[in-house]
């Protein structure tokens, strides 16, 4: 798949006339469906992903004899999310590695210990595929928990990065620049306490870029973080508003 | 900031696709003005108000856009440095780089030089200037309406910080923006837009301080030529071609024109393997040598065979129109070619017509301009100096200045209703004959990159006076005191090698090779590694040589020169009287060779039987390793090659060459070879073990077997069997090539031999299986280089990774990486390749100058028969050339003799030609007379004329008392394989 392009041209702009250190443009919001308990749904540039949280309840059968919380996580991506349609929306080998990834990144943010013996379901369905598919359904999904009311120990976020040639690192890759060649490394952390739940990496670089490629994904998960939090208080301002508290009591 | 607009795209990839893609636009462009006061502006700024030009058509200060095409067509009015203030937009920059990658390179210089004051203003993603493609508008029209757009927003926002009061205040008119254009549809439009426009002809033409510009300028027509007839068949149009190639109608290759005959060529397809001949002007279509061509098959019935005729375009003239005569010719030629297709059917090889070009490969062409006939005309005839690149028409005015000088010429176009293609001057070298101009010509044609070292590459060298340091010893081992010393051909600078060799107290020898610890000096990834890394090679040519390095590190820091103390990679081993490796170990090592020496001193020191010196006691050890290993290598199947080569005394002053000498070999030149070939294989096998990844190897692939066919067939009408079923058996097939009446027939059996092998290449060891890495030539598994990274850069590159290997140094993110690795062979392999026939090509042009006002009689042998000429080598001077058998019409080379009564006939059974009594088979030793043919400026040739034997009527008369000295060529010498690649 590697092609000659550049990832980053000599005037400093990335392909779709991005900075290196630039998101893509965000939008999200809480709330989207009333059934779950939580949901949520985030637009990364292209990139967009609904997420859906049921829980906590009681876990079935033989779940409950252990006294942690059971995370329950579901990745499918739509069949018409990318250009060429798609056979199947998951159960295939991809999506069976981000589900397990969404669960090992969740686990570390959840408050385990409120929740012994329940079982949280984590549904994120990719509606539209333009790269880091992952880092935007584990923000979605923790928007989805913070919207059922689940107690975190902080947002987690997920954020991607690279690098150009010419060594430079580059935030948030889009689907062009995944497919152009470059590695990628995804990084889900809990910013505030500088913590990495998950890091996974695609191709090589060499290892002394590691360092600032991590720093890279790290300053675009607290950007992320800051927007998000903004989004929370939004949204909260919002339900707690005169009109919604007058319905809720 | 940042905004969001997105568009759709479809893409071919087998079905249609909708790709989505974002695009953002930015309002934090600058527009790189020193004008303008309200753009943030985040570097120094680019467009000055300084530079003011002398135009007539504009008469303001103006910032200049520029078009696609025009950058295209005009390079070289661009890169001549008399613009300035241009403003590149990227759209303009995106499709010079997909329409052509060597225009693209040449004006992404011009863009980074920056005195010319060219700023790239990136108008795709700016908020004001981007154009979103409209329905139903081809891509073109978007970017012709997006450069329209760009000029006339850059031309508004000038306008607007400009003001008026501040004008009248200095007195300055104010700074408009202009676009050149040659698209006549996109100037229409602009000037209906109100944009200042014009199209670079006119422009260049208006700049009065620069008349000779005009000579730079691309034509696309001569108006004289307009109603002329079309002497071609039409081009394919590209959908036409590309449909024909995908429906396997048409096949695609490279076209090669003939050296020897300008009338044919051959386009090399991938499913054939003998590459499709193309004869005839028509067929071959205004196909240049290089281009890639789009070619029809003939049906079998119309199949020929390559002539075997050597033709040469006589002289033709600017206004002349193809005569009645030279038609004739032609068809005179292909008559005889289809002649020659009947009678050897078995011989005729796949023939086809060039339909249309896929890619043209045009470049500049070095030449001369041929004399006009008549006076004060514009119109000139270009005559490139490669033989395989058709005359070029220019227009220019300075043709008196240039008569006698050395220009360059590129092509623009090659319109169906001309004969020649058509071109402009590009710049001229200097005067013809001069030395420093052929040098230059020769480096231009094999693009040898020659150009002073710049100061920023100079900036990284070490300060002088350099000195070992204390962290240095205590990093390195110390072999200060070992009997080390170098052998070198005579008058030698850059020292890259040195070796020793002692007892050990268990009895066994230690052997030594230090090597030039180039890469301690040249840092990865500095100025002076990546020039080094473009250059990739020091090509030498005769009296001259152009460095990778810069001189104060090849002849002197580098240079392992005697009594000095040196950085060295040293390669020691333990071996015992066998020639057999016990231990072996690398590391970093501080030397002090104890003597520089050349192959001579070294043989003398060896024979002196009187000498116990600690050096001749080493040197005689390692000598008699040598010949153990170099029987070993023999019996593994490693070939002995010859190549006919020879050394020039060159005048240190003038320049031009007094005495030519073949090489001597000598036994000491085989006891350094075999152990720079043990040190490159031992180091090979470690890196390879250590990175199987990215080592940086070596390799020589077995020639495919019609490789072999005209060496089997030579060696056939001899009598003789080659067998060439493994090395092993060529190897030996030819040591039993003896003639006892013709001591040079083996020489010359193993110099067709050489001719048949395949070039050897740098590769990674990840691209390729561990069976692949083999070197034919020298039968090892595996190999490298290692032992002259002075003048090789693979051999830093293994250096490094060598170092790295061994902890003596740290790695580095582009020394692990496979792909750049692999680009960095690719480029090695050219510039190897190049600098080879640079060399060849300067040896050539020096025995031109030699024989010079010269005339000798010389022994020679016939190499191949030909049908209407001998091909014959010369083993005095190395030197090969054509005896011609039946003279031409006209009988333009001079030669007078009695065409009716010396008939040369032709035996296609065995390749023989018979006159009278006389036969001459390949392989026969035969005397002829050089001299100089210097009627041709450009192509001085050497002209042969047969001595003996005398057929009267054909031979020239021996001189009296031919000095017999002269004429007893010494034997030339054998060399093996690796030593020629080391040229």
């Amino acid at each position: 798949m590697a092609s000659n392009f550049e990832l980053l041209s000599e005037q400093g702009l990335r392909l779709d006339g991005r900075r290196p250190h630039e998101l893509r443009h965000i939008q999200c919001k809480l709330g989207v469906f009333e059934q779950p308990d939580g949901s949520a749904y985030m637009e990364q540039g292209n990139t967009k992903v609904l997420a859906a949280v049921y829980g906590p309840h009681q876990a079935k059968g033989k779940k409950t004899e252990s006294n942690d919380v059971i995370i329950n996580c579901q990745y499918s991506q739509a069949t018409f999310s990318t250009a060429e349609r798609k056979n199947r929306p998951r159960g295939d080998r991809k999506s069976q590695e981000f589900k397990m990834y969404l669960q090992q990144a969740l686990s570390a943010a959840i408050k385990s210990e409120l929740y012994p013996r329940s079982q949280i379901d984590v549904y994120v369905e990719v509606l539209q595929a333009d790269g880091a598919n992952y880092a935007v359904a584990l923000n979605a999904a923790t928007l989805a928990l913070i919207d059922a009311g689940i107690c975190l120990n902080e947002l987690i976020v997920a954020c991607t990065a690279s690098l150009s040639k010419n060594n430079i690192p580059l935030t948030d890759i889009s689907h062009i620049e995944e497919v152009s060649g470059g590695p990628k490394l995804t990084v889900a952390a809990l910013p505030t306490a500088q913590k990495i739940a998950f890091l996974e990496m695609s191709e090589r670089f060499h290892i002394d870029h590691l360092e600032t490629v991590i720093e890279t994904a790290m300053a675009g998960c607290r950007e992320i973080r800051d927007i998000l939090e903004a989004v929370v208080k939004e949204h909260l301002l919002h339900m707690g508003s005169a009109a919604d508290w007058g319905r809720v009591c | 900031m940042q905004t969001l607009r997105e568009f759709t795209r479809k893409t071919k990839r087998g079905n249609i696709l909708k790709i989505v893609r974002e695009h953002y636009l930015r309002d934090d462009i600058g527009c790189g003005s020193e004008l303008c006061r309200n753009c943030f502006q985040n570097e120094v700024y680019q467009l000055t108000s300084q530079h003011e030009i002398q135009c007539s058509l504009f008469k303001f200060p103006h910032y200049i856009v520029v078009d696609t095409n025009v950058v295209l067509d005009q390079i070289d009015v661009l890169e001549e440095d008399v613009l300035r203030n241009v403003i590149v937009l990227t759209t303009v920059l995106n499709e010079v780089k997909h329409k052509s990658s060597s225009i693209y390179k040449r004006f992404n210089e011009l863009v980074h030089d920056r005195t010319r004051h060219f700023y790239v203003f990136v108008n795709e993603h700016h908020k004001d200037t981007y154009a979103d493609r409209e329905p139903d508008e081809t891509a073109n029209d978007r970017n012709d309406r997006a450069i329209r757009i760009a000029t006339k927003w850059y031309d508004d926002h000038i306008r607007a910080s400009q003001s008026s009061k501040d004008l009248e205040r200095t007195g300055k008119t104010a700074t408009r923006v202009i676009l050149l254009t040659d698209d006549a549809g996109n100037r229409a439009k602009a000037e209906a837009d109100g944009i200042l426009v014009a199209s670079a002809a006119e422009y260049v033409k208006s700049l009065e301080d620069f008349p000779l510009l005009m000579d730079k300028l691309s034509h696309k027509s001569f108006d004289s030529e307009k109603q002329a007839l079309p002497q071609y068949p039409p081009h394919l149009s590209m959908k036409e071609l590309l449909e024909g190639l995908r429906q396997k109608k048409l096949l695609q290759g490279a076209f090669q024109a003939s050296r020897e005959n300008y009338l044919e060529g051959s386009v090399n397809v991938e499913s054939f393997e003998k590459g499709i001949l193309i004869q005839g002007r028509e067929a071959l279509n205004r196909a240049v040598d290089g281009d890639l061509v789009a070619v029809e098959l003939l049906p079998e019935s119309e199949w020929s065979a390559p002539s075997e005729i050597v033709l040469e375009e006589n002289n033709v003239y600017a206004d002349d129109v193809p005569s009645e005569e030279r038609a004739e010719q032609e068809k005179d030629m292909l008559q005889q070619v289809q002649a020659a297709s009947a009678a050897s059917a078995e011989e005729r090889s796949p023939t086809g017509r060039i339909v249309g070009i896929v890619r043209r490969k045009w470049r500049q062409y070095c030449g001369i301009l041929q004399p006009s006939l008549i006076e004060d005309t514009s119109r000139h005839i270009f005559v490139p100096a490669d033989r395989k690149i058709p005359r070029i028409r220019i227009e220019t005015r300075q043709a008196a200045k240039l008569q006698n000088q050395r220009i360059i010429v590129t092509i623009d176009t090659w319109p169906r209703n001309s004969r020649y293609p058509h071109g402009h001057f590009v710049r001229s070298l200097g005067p013809l004959g001069d030395m420093a101009t052929e040098n230059e010509v020769i480096l231009l044609e094999h693009d040898v990159p020659h150009c002073k070292f710049s100061e920023e590459v100079l900036s990284f060298l070490p300060k002088m006076p350099w000195t070992i340091k204390a962290e240095d010893y205590a990093k390195r081992v110390d072999l200060r005191d070992l009997y080390i010393c170098s052998v070198d051909p005579p008058g030698c600078t850059d020292i890259d090698d040195a070796l020793h060799c002692r007892q050990l107290p268990n009895g066994n020898l230690e052997v030594g090779v230090h090597i030039a610890d180039v890469s301690h000096f040249i840092r990865p990834g500095n100025a002076l590694d990546k020039e080094a890394a473009a250059r990739g090679t020091t090509v030498y040519l005769v009296g001259k040589r152009i460095d990778m390095v810069p001189e104060l590190l090849s002849s002197n820091l580098c240079s392992l020169v005697g009594g000095v103390e040196r950085f060295a990679f040293s390669c020691v081993w333990e071996v015992d009287h066998d020639a057999n490796v016990i231990s072996k170990r690398f590391h970093k090592s501080v030397i002090k060779s104890k003597r520089a020496m050349t192959y001579e001193e070294a043989q003398v020191l060896i024979d002196d039987p009187a000498d116990q010196g600690e050096i001749a006691k080493s040197l005689r050890n390692l000598n008699k390793l040598a010949k153990i290993l170099k029987k070993r290598r023999m019996d593994n199947g490693a070939l002995v090659l010859a190549s006919p080569e020879i050394r020039f005394q060159v005048d240190s002053e003038t320049h031009e060459p007094l005495e030519v000498e073949a090489k001597q070999m000598r036994e000491t030149n085989s006891m350094v070879e075999e152990f720079m070939l043990l040190a490159n294989i031992t180091v090979a096998e470690h890196i390879a073990a250590e990175f199987t990844e990215c080592a940086v190897l070596r390799r020589h692939p077995r020639p495919p077997p019609t490789n072999f066919d005209p060496l089997v067939k030579a060696a056939r009408y001899q009598g003789y069997q080659v067998d060439i079923e493994s090395g092993l058996e060529l190897a030996h097939s030819l040591d039993k090539c003896v003639k006892e009446d013709n001591p040079y027939f083996n020489t010359m059996i193993r110099i067709l031999t050489t001719r048949c092998m395949m070039q050897a290449v740098y590769f990674i060891s990840g691209s390729l299986q561990k069976e692949e890495y083999f070197h034919y030539g020298l039968a090892a598994p595996i190999y490298t280089h290692f032992t002259s990274p002075i003048r090789r850069y693979s051999d830093i590159m293994v250096h490094r990774l060598l170092a790295a290997s061994i902890g003596a140094d740290s790695t580095y993110a582009q020394l692990l990486e496979r792909k750049s690795n692999e680009e960095l062979c690719h480029n090695l392999n050219y510039r190897h390749k190049m600098a080879q026939y640079a060399g060849r090509a300067s040896v050539a042009l020096n025995t031109h100058l030699f024989f010079r006002g010269k005339e000798e009689d010389e022994e020679g042998y016939v190499l191949f028969v030909r049908k209407n000429a001998l091909q014959v080598l010369i083993p005095k001077y190395g030197l090969e050339g054509t005896l011609y058998l039946k003279s031409d019409k006209d009988g333009k080379d001079g030669l007078e003799r009695t065409k009716a009564q010396i008939i040369f006939t032709f035996n296609e059974e065995d390749h023989t030609q018979r006159c009278g009594n006389f036969v001459f088979h390949s392989f026969d030793p035969v005397t002829v007379r050089l001299s100089l043919d210097s009627s041709n400026v450009q192509h001085e040739k050497l002209v042969f004329r047969l001595v003996k034997p005398y057929i009267k009527g054909f031979s020239v008369e021996p001189k009296a008392g031919a000095d017999d000295k002269e004429s007893q060529a010494p034997p030339p010498t054998k060399k093996s394989k690796k030593d020629k690649k080391k040229k």
